[in-house]
């Protein structure tokens, strides 16, 4: 039996494509891909992710556990901030990928990936030493609506009393919008400005409305889990399950950098000796030079040898090229190197790129595809 | 879109429209829409042999990958090279300028409906 979100009674009113996802059942899309994408790159995009976790940690030392938990560092975390991160295994495999919100000195929130909750869940009670530690699993009774794009700031001020050209990216506050307690977090999955917003179960169909009543005349969309994956790969963001998992490293996964080396953490130990060793593989951004759409677990090739596979590929909507993620072996990963995808028994030109194709920076967007 | 009635439907959502001894082949209106954005499509080669009910092309959405299967027993002797760089054309124009391949027909599949039964049997699929 499929989980379904408080808003899958909304999904079905606006004739969402319904499929499964990591134990769910989620809207894949409204109304196509490629316009759902346009609308959140060029507009606003409304997103459904009650599915993921969110996991409080609370306690006088749960700082040093979240450090004990997660290869990056929360010691410079300020509250009212969000961080990215892994946890990682004994074997420096990625357990999940994550956000660390800090409340205040003593309390966090772990917003973790919903396939994974139960193991994360476990993982952290299996690690915790300190009986003081409170370990809270409130993802059942927590919505996540995620609003994207160009036109976020000015939709969700409408709703809410907070100057939000106050809050910068990574910074989240706990505010109200109608009389409903939320938190509103500016970070993303897309590569755009916007917004991940928390309320209780209860309030998300009536929030959810909100948002796009409030977005209406700025050409909001419901968007589904299809243009989520092609925005974020436009970003070469990881998804779990497809570019990450237990098998995969941060250093592999090109997530070295928020592996904090000055510190303990599981998993620390195996990451240095690998680090030491050199890594075996490395994941590269590809673009296709010849039109075709690369998939996860296509083979990449080397002068007609294999020399890796595709983690996550897609079309780009913005580029209107064939893209993707994937491993290949370390003397093969450097940007401009030239590879090919194998395709139902035909190899198709790929080019290794330079990570992001798509960038968002404050007042200015790219889409990144020259060397 | 109306269902043209020049041609037959298979129940894979392929038409087939017999000139002579050749057969336009495409994919339906309804297809195109389940499909949505179409972005890729790997078209047979000529000369390729085909047989009725097997799959002879390949489409694909950003979202998915669907073989096309072909409608009659023959030889692919043209395709339509416009479909790789505007595979759009399928969503566009499913019934005209969409068209996927010739094929010179040996023998029709004989499950083949006419343009009534099969607005009928997609009414039906849909309950």
């Amino acid at each position: 039996m499929l989980k379904k979100t408080p808003l899958y009674e909304e999904h079905l009113k606006l004739n969402a494509n319904m499929v499964e996802f990591g134990g769910w059942d989620m809207p894949v899309q409204y109304s196509n891909v490629i316009d759902e994408h346009t609308a959140t790159r060029t507009n606003a995009g409304l997103f459904d992710i009650c599915h993921m976790g969110e996991i409080e940690i609370t306690g006088p030392n749960s700082k040093e556990f979240i450090q004990k938990l997660i290869t990056n560092d929360v010691e410079k975390l300020v509250s009212g901030k969000a961080l990215y991160s892994t946890i990682c295994n004994f074997n420096g495999g990625i357990i999940d990928d994550c956000f660390v919100y800090r409340f205040n000195k003593d309390k966090f929130m772990i917003v973790v990936n919903a396939s994974n909750i139960e193991k994360d869940f476990n993982w952290m009670n299996k690690i915790k030493t300190d009986e003081e530690i409170e370990i809270k699993n409130s993802s059942d009774k927590t919505a996540k609506i995620d609003l994207q794009g160009p036109f976020s700031e000015k939709i969700l001020q409408k709703l809410t009393e907070f100057d939000l050209k106050n809050l910068n990216r990574f910074r989240f506050v706990e505010d109200k919008i109608n009389n409903i307690p939320v938190i509103i977090s500016r970070t993303g999955y897309t590569g755009e400005d916007g917004f991940e917003i928390y309320a209780g179960t209860e309030d998300a169909v009536k929030l959810w409305n909100l948002l796009l009543e409030a977005g209406k005349e700025h050409g909001i969309k419901p968007i589904g889990l299809g243009a989520r994956d092609t925005l974020r790969l436009e970003c070469c963001y990881s998804l779990y399950g497809n570019d990450i998992d237990e098998t995969t490293t941060p250093l592999e996964a090109g997530l070295g950098w928020q592996v904090s080396f000055n510190k303990n953490f599981i998993g620390k130990t195996a990451l240095e000796k690998k680090k030491q060793e050199g890594l075996k593989r490395k994941i590269i951004c590809f673009e296709m030079t010849e039109r075709c759409v690369p998939r996860h677990n296509h083979e990449i090739l080397k002068n007609g040898k294999k020399t890796g596979h595709v983690t996550s590929g897609t079309f780009s909507p913005t580029s209107k090229k064939g893209l993707g993620m994937g491993y290949v072996t370390t003397e093969n990963a450097m940007t401009g190197n030239e590879v090919e995808i194998k395709i139902r028994d035909r190899l198709y030109k790929a080019k290794i790129m330079k990570r992001p194709f798509y960038e968002f920076r404050q007042g200015e967007k790219k889409y990144i595809h020259k060397l | 879109m109306s269902t043209p009635s020049d041609r037959k439907y298979s129940k894979e959502h392929e038409w087939i429209k017999i000139e002579g001894d050749t057969g336009i082949v495409g994919i339906t209106d309804h297809a195109q829409n389940a499909l949505t954005d179409i972005v890729f499509v790997e078209l047979p080669e000529p000369g390729r042999k085909t047989e009725a009910g097997k799959p002879f092309a390949v489409i694909e959405s950003v979202k998915s990958v669907s073989d096309v299967f072909a409608p009659a027993d023959g030889e692919v002797t043209e395709a339509n090279k416009e479909l790789e760089e505007h595979p759009e054309l399928l969503n566009q124009s499913p019934y005209d300028k969409g068209w996927i391949a010739k094929i010179k027909v040996e023998k029709q599949d004989e499950s083949l409906m006419s343009a009534q039964e099969y607005d009928d049997f997609v009414a039906k699929e849909a309950h």
